[in-house]
Order: C-alpha cells, then sequence, then structure tokens
C-alpha cells in the first residue's frame, strides 16, 4: 500500500465482526476499493482499467454460455454456430455480444496501454505492474486468436494455417525443429478438427488465467498507487480521493458511455468488425483470396510482412511485442508524464500514427509499395522504443512539473477563475 | 479542500435513480442468459412425431423415442384390458389419471388412460415416476412386475397393465402424453 | 509564470520540426495513394442500393420477402440449396410469414427429398421434408453438385449475402472516414449490394475481352468471368401474383430474392435492431444519470 492508508471499515453486524475475527475479506475489500486513496485529478482516460474488468467478465459469461451450444469438432463446428445465431433462444445475441465483446476488449486495451505510455505509467516503481500488463496483452493475444478460429469459418481456418505456420520458421535455425513444432500444435500433418478441439480448450482455459492476471495487475497497482496524468504521485492525504464515491462514480460514467460503444455495434454493425469470409465454412482445398488477420492484430501483421525474410518477420512481429517489457528500461527522461514533454509529446504521437498506419498497410495486401511504407513505419516503431526514448529522455529539457497533485489542482483552478471568473459557479 | 454545501434531496435522488436503473439493466441482461438454456427452435420444433402401429400385434410392444424421452406403445391383449378394468380405485395409489388429454382431476380408470375405441393400445412416457428410469417390460422375456405391467429395475416400482403405479417408491401413474390417431394405425405423439 | 511560459513556447519550437517532418511524410505518400484509389476503381464499380432492411433502423419487407421467396422457388432451388434454412421458418415473425398450412403444403411438395435416415430395414431413405426440415437443393452433396455442373459447384444460398462483401479502395487519407460514416450510418447491406449487381451484372463481353468456355461475363464478378448461367432473364421476368401490384422485371427479380436471402442469412435482423433501440435508450438514460451523480459527488472536492 501506499504510504497514506487507513481503514474506515467497521463491521457493524455481529455476523461481520465475527466473519472480520476470522477472515476478513470485507476488510480487504474495503481497504483497496473503497479507503483506497485514488488521484483527485484523474481524468476520464483512467477508466478503461474498469471497463476492461468489466471486459474480462463480459467475454467469460457470454463464452460460458456460448460452450453450452458450441460443438468443437470439424464437422459440427460452423453449423452449431449457424444453430446459435437462428435456433437458441437470445443466441444471435449472445454470440453478437462475445464477437464484438473481443474487438471491443481491444479498443479498450490499446487506449489503456496508449495512456500508459502517454502518462509514463511504467516508470518507477511500476515496472512490475506495467510488465504484468505485457503479460495480460500476450496471453489476451492468444486467447483471441484461438477464438477466432472456433467458428471455422475460411478466415478462422487459413488464420490457424498461417498463423501456426509461423513456427515453422524455426526450420531455417534448427533444420526440422520448425515443422515438428507446427504438427506438434496441428496434432497432424495440417489444420484439421483435431486442431481445432485444442484450441477450444485452451480458448477456454486461458480466460481464467488472465482472470489470475487481472488480479495481480490490480495488486501491484495497489501496492504502488495510480499515476497520474501529471505524473505525480498520491504523497499527501489531499492529494488523494477515497476510491468510493469518487473513482466508482467516475469509473460508471466510463463504463456506460463505453457499452454504448459497445451496443451500437453489438445490435447494428455486428459484423462489420469481422470478415465476409468467416461465413464460408472452413475448406482445406480454397485460400481465401485476401487472408488479413482480425484488425487488431493487423499493425503487427503488417510488421511480419514488411520484413523479407521468414524467420526475420516472425521475430520482428514477436519482437514488437517483447519489446514493450523494456520501456520502463528505454525511458530515460526525468519526468513521468508526457504533459511536461515538449519534445517527446510529438515522437508519442508520431508514434500513434505508425500504428495506426502499420493497421491500415496490414489490411492491404502486400504490395510495393504497401510493403514500403510497412517498412517505413515498422522501423520507426522499433526506432521509437530504441533510438527515441533513450535518446530524447536524455536531451530534452521537460517543462516544470507541479509539486504535487493538490498544488496543481489549486493552481488551475485559480487560473480558471482568474481567466474567467463568471463561468466558474 | 473546499466542500459546497450539499442539496441532499437532489443528490438522493439522483443516486437513487441512477442506481435503480442500473440494476434494473442488470437485472433485464440476466433475461438473455436464463433464456438460452431453453429448448430452442430446432427442439421445439421437432416436438411431435409420427407413429405407424399397424406393425405392433397384439401382446407386442415398442418404444419410440419422443423429445428425447421413451414412449411405451403396448397392443394390449384383452385379458390385460379386463385385469386392468376390473381393479377397484382404492387399490391405487396414485388415484388420478394422469393423462396429459384430461384435466388433472380425471380419475386413473382404465378408460381415462387410454382413447375411446382404442383402448388396446396403451401410449405412456416409459420414464418411472420416481426418479427417472425405463421400466423393464417392453421386451417379451422381460419380468413385467407382480401386477404384469412394468417393473423399475433401479428401486422396484411395480406398474399393472394400464401403467398405474401398484408397489414401490413411485408416487404418480405413468404420464400419458398428448396424442391422436390421424388416420387407421398412425398415431401423432405430441 | 515565467519559467512555464517560456518552456512552452520552447517546447512549441521543438514540436514544429517534427510535425513539419510528418507532414513531410504524409505528403510523400499522398500522390501514391490517389494512383493507386484511381487504379481500382477502373476496375468493377459495386453501387450501393436502398434496401428496406438498410441501415440502423431498417427493417425487413414482409411483402418483398414474398416475391423473393418466390423468384428463389422459381429460379435458384434449380441448383442451389438454402439449408440452413428450414421450411418452419417462413412461417416465423421477421421474415416471409407465410401461413402454417402454406408451410406444410409447400414442404410436403418441395422438389427434392430429405435424404440420409434409415428405414425399419436399416437401408438409407429418401422422404418428403416437413415443417422442420431444411430446405435442401437438388444435390445431396458437393461431389454430386459439381459432377452435374461440370466442376462448379453452386454453392448453398444460407448465408450468401453475409459471405459476400464489396472490397472498398479508399485512399489512406480518405478511408477513416469512409469507415466513420459507415459505421454511424449502420451500414451492412455490402453483401446484398453485392448480389443485386451480381444479378443485373450480366453484360455482353466488350470488344476484346474474350469469355473461356460454359463461361459468362459479369460487371460485378471479380474477374469477370463466372460459371453461373444469367439466373434472371429480362425479357421473360418472373411474375408476381397481381394482387402484389408490383411489375416484374429483372430488377426487381433480383432486388426481391436478394432481399429474400439477406433474410436467410441473417433471420434475426429485426428482433437485433428492435431490441437494439431499447438498449440504446436505456444506456443513454443511464449514462446521464450516472454523470450527474458524478459530477454531484466530486464537486464536494476540486479536481
Amino acid at each position: 500500500m501506499s504510504g497514506i492508508s487507513y481503514s474506515s471499515y467497521k463491521p457493524t453486524t455481529k455476523v461481520g465482526k465475527w466473519m472480520d475475527e476470522r477472515l476478513p475479506v470485507g476488510r480487504m475489500f474495503h481497504a483497496q476499493f473503497v479507503d483506497f486513496p485514488t488521484p483527485r485529478n484523474l481524468n476520464y482516460w483512467w477508466t478503461f482499467g474498469g471497463i476492461l474488468s468489466f471486459c474480462l467478465m463480459a467475454q467469460i459469461v457470454t463464452g460460458i454460455v456460448l460452450a453450452m451450444h458450441y460443438q468443437p469438432s470439424g464437422e459440427m463446428a460452423f453449423d452449431s454456430v449457424e444453430r446459435i445465431r437462428r435456433d437458441v433462444n437470445f443466441g444471435w445475441l449472445i454470440r453478437n455480444l462475445h464477437a464484438v465483446g473481443a474487438s471491443m476488449f481491444f479498443i479498450a486495451a490499446y487506449v489503456h496501454i496508449f495512456r500508459g505510455l502517454y502518462y509514463g505509467s511504467y516508470k518507477a516503481p511500476r515496472e512490475i505492474l506495467w510488465i504484468i500488463g505485457v503479460i495480460i496483452f500476450i496471453v489476451m493475444m492468444a486467447t483471441a486468436f484461438m477464438g477466432y478460429s472456433l467458428p471455422w469459418g475460411q478466415m478462422s481456418f487459413w488464420g490457424v494455417t498461417v498463423i501456426t505456420n509461423l513456427f515453422s520458421s524455426i526450420d531455417s535455425i534448427v533444420p526440422g525443429l520448425g515443422t515438428t513444432v507446427v504438427e506438434w500444435l496441428w496434432g497432424g500433418y495440417s489444420v484439421t478438427g483435431v486442431t481445432l478441439n485444442r484450441f477450444f480448450s485452451l480458448h477456454y482455459l486461458l480466460p481464467f488465467v488472465l482472470a489470475g492476471l487481472v488480479v495481480l495487475h490490480v495488486w501491484a497497482l495497489h501496492v504502488v498507487g495510480q499515476n497520474s496524468p501529471m505524473g505525480l504521485d498520491v504523497k499527501t492525504p489531499s492529494d488523494g480521493v477515497p476510491f468510493t464515491p469518487y473513482a466508482t462514480s467516475k469509473d460508471a460514467v466510463g463504463m456506460f458511455a463505453f457499452l454504448l460503444f459497445f451496443c451500437w455495434f453489438a445490435f447494428f454493425l455486428p459484423d462489420y468488425l469481422g470478415h465476409a469470409d468467416n461465413y464460408v465454412e472452413a475448406n482445406p482445398l480454397v485460400t481465401p483470396p485476401h487472408i488479413v488477420p482480425e484488425w487488431y492484430f493487423l499493425p503487427f501483421y503488417a510488421i511480419l510482412r514488411a520484413i523479407p525474410s521468414k524467420l526475420g518477420g516472425v521475430i520482428a512481429m514477436f519482437g514488437a511485442i517483447a519489446i514493450l517489457v523494456l520501456v520502463p528500461w528505454l525511458d530515460t527522461s526525468k519526468v513521468r508524464s508526457t504533459k511536461y514533454r515538449p519534445l517527446y509529446r510529438w515522437f508519442f504521437w508520431l508514434f500513434v500514427f505508425s500504428c495506426v498506419a502499420l493497421g491500415w498497410l496490414g489490411s492491404k495486401p502486400a504490395e510495393a509499395e504497401y510493403v514500403f511504407w510497412a517498412r517505413v513505419f515498422t522501423f520507426y516503431y522499433f526506432a521509437h522504443f530504441i533510438v527515441v526514448m533513450p535518446l530524447v529522455g536524455w536531451f530534452e529539457k521537460p517543462l516544470k512539473v507541479p509539486g504535487s497533485i493538490t498544488e496543481a489542482v489549486l493552481a488551475k483552478n485559480k487560473g480558471a477563475a482568474a481567466a474567467a471568473p463568471a463561468a466558474k459557479s | 479542500m473546499a466542500i459546497e454545501a450539499e442539496e441532499p434531496d437532489r443528490r438522493d435522488f439522483l443516486v437513487l435513480a441512477a442506481s435503480a436503473f442500473a440494476a434494473v439493466g442488470g437485472a433485464m441482461t440476466l433475461w438473455p442468459f436464463i433464456q438460452q438454456m431453453n429448448p430452442d427452435a430446432g427442439a421445439q420444433a421437432l416436438a411431435s412425431i409420427e407413429v405407424d402401429l399397424s406393425p405392433v400385434k397384439v401382446g407386442q410392444a415398442i418404444t419410440v423415442l419422443w423429445r428425447g424421452k421413451p414412449v411405451f406403445i403396448r397392443h394390449r391383449t384383452e385379458e390385460e384390458i379386463a385385469v386392468a378394468k376390473a381393479v377397484p380405485m382404492k387399490d391405487l395409489i396414485d388415484e388420478y389419471a394422469r393423462n396429459a388429454a384430461l384435466p388433472e382431476d380425471a380419475l386413473a380408470t382404465d378408460p381415462n388412460r387410454t382413447k375411446d375405441g382404442h383402448e388396446n393400445w396403451l401410449i405412456m412416457v416409459g420414464i418411472c415416476t420416481h426418479l427417472g428410469c425405463v421400466p423393464k417390460g417392453q421386451a417379451q422375456g422381460d419380468s413385467k412386475g407382480d401386477f404384469g405391467g412394468w417393473l423399475c429395475p433401479c428401486h422396484g416400482s411395480h406398474y399393472d397393465t394400464a401403467g398405474r403405479i401398484r408397489k414401490g417408491p413411485a408416487p404418480r401413474n405413468l404420464e400419458v402424453p398428448v396424442y391422436n390417431f390421424v388416420s387407421g394405425s398412425l398415431i401423432k405423439i405430441g | 509564470m515565467g519559467p512555464m511560459q517560456r518552456s512552452m513556447k520552447r517546447s512549441w519550437l521543438n514540436g514544429r520540426v517534427v510535425a513539419i517532418a510528418v507532414a513531410g511524410a504524409m505528403a510523400a505518400v499522398l500522390p501514391f495513394s490517389a494512383a493507386n484509389a484511381a487504379g481500382d476503381s477502373a476496375g468493377h464499380a459495386i453501387e450501393r442500393q436502398e434496401w428496406s432492411f438498410g441501415g440502423f433502423t431498417g427493417q425487413y419487407d414482409q411483402a418483398q420477402l414474398q416475391r423473393g421467396f418466390q423468384v428463389y422457388q422459381q429460379v435458384c432451388t434449380a441448383c442451389h440449396g438454402l439449408k440452413r434454412v428450414r421450411f418452419r421458418n417462413l412461417a416465423e415473425p421477421g421474415g416471409p410469414m407465410f401461413p402454417e398450412a402454406a408451410i406444410k403444403a409447400l414442404a410436403a411438395s418441395w422438389p427434392y427429398q430429405i435424404s440420409g435416415e434409415l428405414d425399419d430395414q436399416g437401408n438409407p431413405i429418401d422422404r418428403l421434408p416437413g415443417p422442420a426440415d431444411q430446405m435442401v437443393g437438388p444435390y445431396k452433396n458437393d461431389v454430386q453438385a459439381r459432377a452435374a455442373q461440370g466442376g462448379a459447384l453452386p454453392p448453398d444460398l444460407s448465408l450468401i449475402v453475409k459471405a459476400r462483401t464489396i472490397e472498398t479502395h479508399a485512399p489512406w487519407y480518405s478511408h477513416w472516414f469512409h469507415m466513420l460514416v459507415d459505421i454511424v450510418t449502420g451500414y451492412q447491406e455490402a453483401g446484398a449490394d453485392y448480389l443485386y449487381a451480381l444479378l443485373v451484372g450480366y453484360h455482353e463481353p466488350p470488344a476484346g475481352v474474350t469469355v473461356g468456355d460454359g463461361m459468362y461475363y459479369n460487371t460485378a464478378f471479380h474477374g469477370n468471368q463466372l460459371a453461373m448461367p444469367p439466373p434472371l432473364i429480362k425479357d421473360a421476368p418472373v411474375e408476381y401474383q397481381p394482387e402484389a401490384g408490383v411489375k416484374a422485371t429483372l430488377e426487381q427479380n433480383a432486388r426481391d430474392v436478394t432481399a429474400f436471402l439477406a433474410w436467410a442469412s441473417d433471420p434475426t435482423l429485426d428482433t437485433r435492431k428492435r431490441l437494439g433501440w431499447q438498449v440504446m435508450l436505456y444506456l443513454l438514460i443511464t449514462t446521464v444519470l450516472l454523470y450527474l451523480v458524478k459530477r454531484k459527488i466530486w464537486s464536494r472536492i476540486e479536481h
């Protein structure tokens, strides 16, 4: 816990007192989700942590329900999804919520990651918190990838084929090993219903691993306390406000606003984020003309294709994710928040632009100009971490950071009041 | 920290309204998740079957599958019908007919267990009313119990030739489903 | 605030260097993207159509679905199945809603039989379909279909509208705008637009284009050569019942059968959008209420 923890927890009932002396679960939850001091100046970007917890729970609940109707076999999978869409009571709704929910989960995760990058939430003492977050991201991607294989449409089948085949690139280091690994993953000499069965099993398992990792992530967060838009920690009681009702009421607004966005897609555009080809049943004899992964993998897919060598592409793709682990040490800046980093700010937005550009390029065919630009942005993607982060941190002269959250809040409100005295009622 | 004056009424109303909305929404969200476990449209559509009785000779019985449950169809002999009709109501453990086509309080007389004019056909769901096993008595070599009808192997419930419980732990007579004679020897169950 | 302002100014100068670099990069991309877009649009352009079920409020037109079924029954069934649709679906709300009795009669008079079941002796049998059965096509499996069609497989049409789309070729600087417009307007009808374009897209090949043996020239089809002969005929369209009050033309046939197949692909669309609006309204009210609660709570402190 951060230095300023106190407990307002007073069990009032006899049962509550009895329980508190034996297993103080109530006390723990009260300390972590009521008394926990949260910076008083958090903006709405900080509500995405709560939104992500909701996304995980929603995916687990809808997923368990879908597993009641889904049949994980090469012969039955596609038909069973169609039965869910057509015959199961509210099956169409639950299936849309799950499929769209995967995309929403990633949208929220990307916002959360970029928020962390912008405000320097990875910097000491939050390195472990950040690294657990990177692991969550990787497990999330594995879960989503296996989940997309389950409808057993053309994109499912060929997506699995292409991505599992990445491991065959190991052949160029140890001849034969890559093929062995791929056949081990497949459980055969090609992607078959056997592969589907194991993917289903793992797709059911990994969300619970994620839930465990989220507990660790929140634990690590509550040990070091939350970062804030100014990159300042809660140091004195006046810097913070109790988690409940302050953060909870703000998180609730953020979550419902996000639900509006979520439901717009789930009810009016359920297939917008998917691929038409996945409504064609898997056919091992015909590859669809234009294979693309789900949108949330596109930047990494573009990096894969940007590198001319098979093994190099695979290493670059995995490296693009793995490099995030090193960010706490690559960033040499003395201040956390990009708000006070006049030069780095521009590089940050260039990095965001590169990621979006890579996403767009990943959806395009691997033709000359697209590959050229994919290389340019791939170069910047890595340069941002390896060159920009260490160098800009050294050379840049940051703006003056306020002494404390309280000071910053009071100064801002005083400034606003002076500038427009009539505006504040 | 500037703490402004509270407006308790407005805030209480707001908190109450927002909490009520969130709670009602949460409760309504549960509905699809409960409803999805009910029989789906495909299961409901297959809820009736047609069976041709002409190959079933007197004294024989067949079992057909209806909504995933065995349905016993026995072509009763004159003697079996006579025995069933002769049973006084006071000897029955369950005095109600348990016939889906009749009111709930119809008595378990032999005619109430069959269809008028087709008393030789006894058609019942073949599931013991105790704990759901399938009673013996359909095949020629089966033990038919103490009353010449069916005997549940699980806990020893004896049913008579009208499918009524006579001895053992089962509380009710075997259920008679909705069925109709469509034409001649063709019946539609469900 | 003196030093603060000074450093702000410096930050702007620093930033401008980067901004110029970004703008330069964009300028370099522009010509290439524009050229690329032009190259694509010279190929097959597919126009968006007005559909009763389009956008975020659209619902199926029951009369149109009934006409579309008629076209499907008289034309498409010759080669294509509709196996994920069951006869009973034709009577359900949100669909063509034919009367139950008509469905029974339709199933009993269907030209193709249900196979794969066994008789009492264990021999495979074919039987007439009932309302609970699939709307099967003429072929028992894909191998038989290919053999009968000279190698070309007439696909099952149950999901054809969901399984087709229109490729977008917008350049990078306007792509996001088209996406935004589609999201805001709830555009999900690319499959229907494509299918309609295909059905009305048969033409004489332009000069200089040779069409392969047994192939037909179609402007909407990728590569322009399609093995399916023109299913709808301009001079002899499928005639509608006089009480329908709709003039039978090739375009009308194509439009109606596309609507019917859109329903076959997505039979819960009507319910989905209706429930969607109720959910959106609920979420909107709750969000506003929660925002007011949040504002009230946070007004106790400066933040």
